[in-house]
């Protein structure tokens, strides 16, 4: 069989054989054990051609609801967002996506300043100093800043809200089992946000960071200045994770005085993909710059005094200092962050605040028009595209019947928690029209009367 | 615009009122944002983004790509990173709407082919290592060997032994490993090499004991050697009560071939982005998936995808001795279903082949360019091999140098500097996808530029001739950090 992946030839392999003094290339591996040699063929299926590899996976693919088929207000995390063209077209040049990380500047300055470029717009949206080129997800990046912040501050109590995504949480006590540092959960309130005075009084001298969404897992707008207020009166860091096109319309987390800004560029041009990959991002002040995980970028010259760009603050990083490294990190989510670069290059200034407003907009109808159905809203807080609505039934009975009518309907808070069994996170972003809110509205009145 | 030129950063080509992109009209009654938003969370100055035509867009990425070397445009030898081809149809596949327009949280039986296909690649990706389970959910390499060394350490606490917290690791290893023992709370024991470029029995015997929780290996090691002695290194550190820990960076050498498995390795992880040819997209996104042994399995984060009796495909999230979740969601699904279209594509056979070619070419260039360039273990290699520069540091060319040159023949230069322990190193890794012919033309420039260490050794120093820029001044930037385009002041 010929395998289009592989040119050696007979009459090469013969060569390079006759080169090597050898006869046969079985010859090469004599120094492997032979008691622990594979013997026989791997117990995987045969090879399939090119048009029979295409048939299976759409078979795999066609078997998937996805939002060709289904409406989605289906979100916690992630969404369906406008991606312009240009962003598959430009990602798909191979010179980005088959090269590797930029160790030889002079034949990477197009990646490095595309990289340059996406740490700048981090630090736009965040309002925060500086930036690094990306983490794996959402989740990860948060669990950095709060081993950053407990290695900056050497303290090791990191407070977390409860409103803060449940899978990043999980991320984040793996990573504090791993680093020893000693995780205290601060819950919520009735309003849908962190309970400012629970904070107030699990805080002390030896917390080295306060966490909080913004907007947080309930969609619902966390009071940042108050929770700044609280987290910096008790010299602990302040740590937000935001979902980064709702800071297309809320005031900047770097602005009202968070110290590290991480979250997932992921409503920028990148698709859901079940889960990944998305693009971590992480932002902080000039201060914590020689703390931060993951590679960064810098503005340099070269011999000649022209501008380029290099991999810099390498002296952080575990290719140096192995077990001193500030993080693990090797590979990151460059592709990614060149994904989120264009989208945001092609919204520019003004379509950022138009997608933002759009969400807030069309998820504010959702609310009054779900209200008008008979169907009451759990929290009152501020809300940016997500909003928890209470059902008569269990989420889960709830989304089967929505299927049924062509619906992917929204994530059932009952399974992260046991107090908002049967309410339902309904995300809606500019991607749903007045018509599909409206049938889902009715879908839910239909099904609560049923 | 002319190479010679400054490329323009995007912000630097921006101006108010152009726009890149096409939303539809608001078709909900507008509410004022003041009664939606506290007045102090209603952002005051926007983000400070580009405006540009989608033209613009376009040309500008163009242009950047034009100033990027990846695998599409040229021979990447780049040791350890296996910079193979990165098969077109991967990229169509993993944009099928029903990849990548799926959400994490729906319903299992939304989602059965997209579980059916995550089931499938677990139990291949254990077959091809010889483990038992494997988790999908790290994210990259260095991910995954965190991930392991947390199963590791939660598998010796739950047998009362918290107290093995040393990992032992040969001083060829990838800096991520002792950066990923920290990260995971261990210890980093170092061990040195023999001359033979082995790990020294001698001195991991000596290092092993009670407080023993991991050899952490790379098998074939960073010298592209194999580790003969690894049946007897297994039974020192298992007898000890240690693990082992497979860092599968080089896996492409062992497909078919040998499997951690049968080595004697509990833990495994593999680098879809290497040996299974996930894109390497400038950096990630990378996967790296762990495979263990029985005894481990408890441990693996939650959750795993699971086969019911009726056959439908399910997430199992009950695994009460989980360490927990290593990232959120499904892992990096996108690159898990471009790896597992190109098992589909190579089969046993040809995955076989691909290791014995891989091998073979790295071999046959180490034959050829150790008559230009000291050759530190001479011996068969498998999918890569070290040379040293240190002939031409003596007519003051150094490998730097040398791989600076490359880059005015259309190469990317092999690693360099790595592993530590040989001086002016350079790591070659050919992978199997290149031809003889394009080994042969890179193995001429390598002998070119042997012979101008000699003859003009200036051309080498003061190499690239050809970039778009010269060599930069990476001192400056570290000192006085630029991370971020500021407009120009007044």
């Amino acid at each position: 069989m010929k395998y289009r992946y592989l040119p050696q030839t007979d009459q090469d392999k013969r060569e390079m054989l006759a080169t090597l003094g050898i006869s046969r290339v079985e010859e090469l591996f004599a120094d492997i054990p032979e008691e622990v040699r594979f013997k026989g063929a791997l117990q995987i299926p045969e090879a399939l051609s090119e048009p029979e590899l295409v048939k299976y996976f759409t078979g795999l693919s066609n078997k998937n609801v996805n939002f060709s088929t289904h409406v989605s207000f289906l979100g916690a995390g992630v969404y369906q967002h406008y991606t312009p063209s240009t962003v598959s077209h430009m990602l798909l040049r191979g010179e980005f996506f088959t090269a590797y990380t930029p160790y030889q500047p002079e034949i990477s300055q197009g990646e490095l300043q595309a990289i340059f470029e996406f740490q700048t717009m981090v630090c736009e949206l965040t309002g925060m100093e500086v930036a690094n080129s990306s983490m794996y997800d959402g989740a990860t990046s948060l669990a950095e800043a709060a081993v950053m912040a407990a290695g900056h501050t050497g303290k090791k109590r990191v407070i977390v809200s409860r409103a803060v995504h449940p899978e990043a949480r999980g991320v984040l006590k793996t990573y504090a089992y791993g680093q020893s540092v000693e995780l205290v959960e601060v819950g919520v309130n009735s309003e849908g946000v962190t309970d400012a005075q629970a904070l107030q009084s699990v805080i002390n001298d030896n917390t080295a960071a306060v966490i909080v969404q913004y907007p947080n897992f309930f969609g619902s707008v966390e009071d940042l200045a108050q929770i700044e207020s609280i987290a910096h009166g008790s010299g602990a860091l302040l740590i937000t994770s935001s979902n980064p096109l709702a800071l297309g319309i809320l005031e900047a987390p770097g602005k009202l005085g968070a110290d590290i800004v991480v979250g997932d560029m992921q409503p920028f041009g990148i698709p859901a993909s079940f889960g990944g990959p998305h693009c971590g991002y992480f932002a902080t002040t000039t201060k914590l710059m020689r703390k931060m995980p993951g590679r960064i970028v810098g503005q340099t010259k070269d011999e000649n005094g022209k501008r380029g760009f290099v991999l810099t603050l390498q002296a952080r990083e575990q290719h140096i200092r192995r077990e001193k490294a500030t993080s693990n990190i090797c590979s990151n989510q460059a592709l990614l962050a060149l994904a989120a670069a264009i989208a945001l290059t092609a919204l520019g200034t003004q379509g950022v605040q138009e997608m933002a407003m759009m969400n807030l907009q069309k998820a504010h109808y959702a609310k009054h028009a779900l209200e008008a159905q008979g169907l009451a809203v759990e929290f009152a807080s501020p809300f940016f595209n997500e909003f928890a609505v209470k059902l008569s039934q269990p989420v889960a009975e709830v989304n089967k019947q929505l299927l049924g009518a062509g619906i992917i309907g929204g994530y059932d808070l009952g399974l992260d928690y046991p107090e908002l069994a049967g309410r339902m996170l309904v995300a809606v972003t500019e991607l749903r029209t007045k018509e599909e809110i409206d049938q889902l509205a009715q879908e839910l009145e239909a099904i609560a009367r049923a | 615009m002319h190479r010679d030129q400054e490329k323009a950063l995007i912000f630097e080509m921006s101006k108010p009122g152009r726009v890149g992109y096409n939303l539809p009209a608001l078709d909900v009654p507008e509410v004022e944002v003041a009664s939606l938003l506290p007045k102090h969370l209603i952002r005051e100055t926007p983000a400070e983004l580009p405006e540009v035509s989608e033209l613009q867009l376009v040309r500008h990425y163009t242009e950047l790509s034009r100033r990027n070397h990846g695998v599409d445009n040229g021979f990447y030898p780049l040791g350890s990173c296996t910079m193979k081809y990165n098969p077109k149809i991967n990229e169509d596949i993993a944009r099928y709407p029903g990849f990548a327009q799926t959400h994490p949280y729906q319903p299992e039986e939304t989602v059965q082919g997209a579980l059916e296909l995550l089931y499938n690649l677990q139990a291949e990706l254990a077959e091809i290592t010889g483990m038992d389970q494997v988790t999908l959910q790290p994210a990259a390499g260095a991910a995954g060997e965190w991930t392991g060394l947390m199963m590791i350490r939660a598998y010796h606490e739950s047998r009362g032994e918290g107290q093995r917290t040393k990992v032992i690791v040969p001083n060829s290893a990838h800096g991520t490993n002792p950066a990923s023992a920290a990260v995971a709370g261990l210890e980093t024991i170092t061990i040195p090499s023999n001359e033979r470029g082995l790990v020294d029995i001698q001195a991991l015997r000596e290092a092993v004991g009670a407080n023993t929780a991991a050899l952490m290996l790379t098998n074939p090691n960073t010298l592209g050697l194999f580790e003969e002695d690894i049946v007897e290194m297994a039974r020192i550190v298992h007898e000890a009560g240690g693990l082992l820990y497979y860092d599968g960076a080089n896996a492409n050498a062992i497909l078919g071939i040998a499997r951690p498995g049968d080595m004697g390795f509990d833990v495994v992880h593999l680098n879809l982005h290497k040996t299974f040819t996930g894109p390497h997209g400038g950096g990630g996104p990378g996967a790296g998936p762990v495979g263990v042994k029985k005894g481990l399995e408890p441990f693996l984060p939650a959750p795993i995808v699971a086969k019911k009796e009726d056959g439908t495909f399910c997430w199992d999230s009950n695994r009460p001795q989980s360490i927990g979740r290593v990232k959120g969601f499904n892992g990096n699904f996108g690159i898990l279903v471009r790896a597992y279209s190109y098992i589909r594509t190579m089969g046993p056979e040809g995955l076989l082949q691909v290791s014995q070619n891989a091998v073979l070419n790295a071999n046959y260039m180490m034959r050829r360019l150790a008559t230009a360039y000291q050759l530190p273990y001479d011996r068969a290699c498998k999918h890569e091999f070290v040379l040293s520069g240190v002939r031409q540091k003596k007519l003051g060319v150094r490998t730097l140098d040398i791989a600076k040159r490359l880059l005015d023949f259309g190469y990317h230069p092999p690693t360099i500097y790595f592993p530590l322990i040989v001086d002016e190193c350079l790591m070659i890794e050919p992978t199997e996808t290149e031809t003889k012919e394009t080994l042969d033309e890179f193995i001429d420039a390598m002998l070119q530029i042997a012979r101008e260490c000699e003859e003009s050794p200036e051309i080498v120093q003061e190499a690239p001739h050809t970039t778009v820029v010269k060599r930069l001044d990476e001192a400056t930037a570290a000192r006085k950090p630029i991370l971020r385009y500021q407009p120009a002041q007044g």
